[in-house]
């Protein structure tokens, strides 16, 4: 009876191993069929023409592949989204995690979770009905669906993503740091920036990892918002067309398993890749520089 | 100690005046320190109040161009007139159903995965693949799980573009969220509930499915109602996969294409010749869905610290 109850034990034992690496084996599908449908374009457009080409004209003749203006234009509303996203996102944490009363904690938690799950095409319909008007009277332009318009959208979607990972990293130093850097007559701000900082610097440097891995990927707010022309930008109020809203834009007309499908299936390898290295980085930083305790620093 | 009569050196540097300069100046820097400190905490607190301003002026406008579409008729009814009047309930019907399917998919695999990363694994290389992999596929764009719904459930399982082929691939996209938030739960629960069953004489599964697992549930099902969240919201990797701009009729077949929330805010938005005229609709839909969404979070929110109070 013993060993027909460890037989049983076993078995589940590998049942629920073998369904944890679910997760993997999707990523790994993923890939697969990434590349089985995007591949294919290759024997078209030599990679190096593809991922450097100026110009993505896929239904003219003969049709270009090229998505560097997309890469650019992918890399610009990311950047730009970080330098409006990282400050607004690493002080707010501060602000909650060290100095902000218990109570006030409480309630802004929710509230930047509540920001978090605000459905990506709302704020692509705000940013559309609401901040592009704005632009494009404040600022005299011919669009306000342009460059500017998509990176502050997408700011707003990676500061909780920025503002909670920070947080969690900031509230795990250990209280003893602190204390001591009180106790030698620091003031709070001095304790902050010099002591408490630095140690939560790698969960930090993951939070903003992840944050602009989510701006890089998310599709809806650029494909409403940023204007969809493919060019290399001169100007932040320029419109552009990030990778994602090639794809999304594109795939319900592009014919089956024409070029144009391939293509856009390479695209969306490319976007894979880039999200993948963030993702490994940020898995490095926060695995290697691991705050275990008030000895490791 | 120095002998009483004879001054000494501090007590000479006290009575100096090069003393009195020394603390002014020490002073006159405190006070620096302590007025750079506000300024700093003022960006601080600015920086709190623009998130929370963004977060409230997105509602604010929401609601107030949203609430005068939203009646009955317009959760009740199907759209009229090539979409410009009537109402959304196709589309609620099949966010539902999607949000729902992917958490029958989502559900079991995550809490199993769960199950096995905090109460089987081991610390060791593959656990660590694990972790990486689980964090890699959460950050997969939504596009790309678009992509790969059209490429492996809607062309290669033949499944077409329909409920079943959207299901699934907000599945996939949902199964970290669950594996997460269960694995929280089983963390909170203590390792006396454990121990106590261990040694009764139960086997590790008993344990699990007897102890831990209902221990655990209220967190576990908190994931579920977050997960369901985050499905609903979704619109790109249900682009190619099972939205539709118009279904003539409710689905009644996972086989069905359906519409859906965001897929039909995004169409009213951005394509056909209508778009002013429907603007509208085009709140209204908004509204409902931020509420759906809201709601959800809200409720599981809420319900957590509920919980997490009562840890304490």
């Amino acid at each position: 009876m013993l060993s027909a109850r460890n037989t049983r034990e076993k078995t589940i034992r590998g049942l629920f191993f073998l369904i944890a690496f679910m997760s993997i084996f999707t990523l790994v599908l993923i890939f697969l069929f990434l590349v089985k449908e995007g591949v294919p374009i290759f024997e078209e457009v030599s990679i190096r023409d593809f991922v450097l080409g100026r110009y993505w004209y896929p239904t003219s003749e003969p049709p270009d592949f090229g998505i560097f203006p997309l890469i650019l234009a992918s890399l610009g509303v990311t950047v730009l989204a970080a330098a409006i996203a990282i400050p607004l996102g690493v002080m707010t944490a501060i602000y909650l995690a060290e100095i902000a009363s218990r109570r006030f904690r409480e309630i802004a938690k929710p509230a930047v979770e509540l920001l978090a799950s605000l459905p990506s095409v709302v704020i692509g319909f705000f940013g559309m009905v609401v901040v592009a008007p704005f632009l494009q009277e404040t600022f005299n332009l011919a669009t306000g669906l342009n460059l500017f318009n998509a990176a502050l959208m997408l700011a707003f979607m990676s500061v909780p993503t920025i503002c909670s990972i920070s947080e969690d990293a900031i509230y795990s130093v250990p209280k003893e740091l602190k204390e001591a850097s009180l106790a030698l007559g620091a003031t709070r701000l001095e304790t902050i920036l010099r002591v408490i900082l630095p140690a939560s610097l790698s969960g930090i440097s993951t939070a903003v990892i992840l944050g602009m891995s989510r701006a890089i990927g998310e599709t809806m707010v650029v494909l409403m918002v940023a204007g969809g022309a493919a060019m290399v930008p001169t100007s932040i109020f320029d419109p552009v067309r990030p990778l994602p809203a090639s794809i999304a834009a594109e795939m319900a007309e592009a014919p089956f398993r024409g070029d144009h499908y391939h293509a856009l299936f390479a695209t969306g390898m490319v976007l894979f890749l880039f999200t993948f290295c963030f993702n490994l980085v940020a898995d490095q930083v926060a695995h290697r520089y691991k705050q275990t305790g008030a000895a490791t620093l | 100690m120095s002998p009483p009569g004879k001054p000494t050196a501090a007590a000479a540097l006290e009575q100096s005046p090069a003393m009195d300069i020394l603390l002014q100046t020490h002073e006159a820097r405190l006070r620096r320190r302590k007025r750079m400190e506000w300024l700093v905490f003022f960006m601080f607190r600015s920086a709190v109040a623009v998130t929370a301003l963004a977060l409230l002026i997105i509602l604010f406008f929401m609601a107030a161009n949203g609430w005068r579409a939203v009646t009955w008729t317009f959760l009740t009814q199907a759209p009229r007139n090539a979409m410009t009047e009537g109402g959304i309930l196709p589309c609620i019907v099949g966010t539902a159903s999607l949000a729902l399917g992917a958490m029958a998919v989502a559900f079991p695999i995550g809490i199993a995965s769960a199950v096995y990363l905090n109460e089987y694994a081991r610390p060791g290389k593959i656990l660590r693949v694990i972790r990486i992999g689980i964090n890699n596929l959460a950050g997969v764009p939504s596009v790309v799980f678009g992509l790969f719904g059209l490429a492996f459930f809607v062309i290669y399982c033949q499944f077409g573009v329909s409920i079943l082929s959207g299901a699934l691939t907000l599945g996939a996209m949902s199964l970290p969220v669950i594996i997460g938030t269960t694995e929280e739960a089983l963390k909170a629960v203590p390792s006396t509930y454990r121990e106590a069953s261990l040694a009764l004489g139960a086997t590790k599964w008993q344990t699990i499915y007897r102890v831990v697992l209902p221990a655990a549930l209220p967190g576990i099902l908190t994931g579920g109602i977050l997960g369901i969240g985050r499905a609903a919201g979704e619109t790109a990797p249900i682009m190619f996969t099972a939205a539709v701009f118009f279904t003539p009729a409710l689905p009644s077949s996972l086989f069905d294409k359906v519409m859906a929330l965001p897929y039909h805010i995004y169409v009213l938005a951005t394509a056909g010749t209508e778009i002013e005229a429907t603007r509208p609709l085009q709140y209204g839909t908004a509204l409902v869905l931020i509420t759906l969404v809201l709601g959800l979070n809200l409720t599981a929110i809420l319900y957590r610290s509920r919980l997490r109070n009562k840890a304490k």
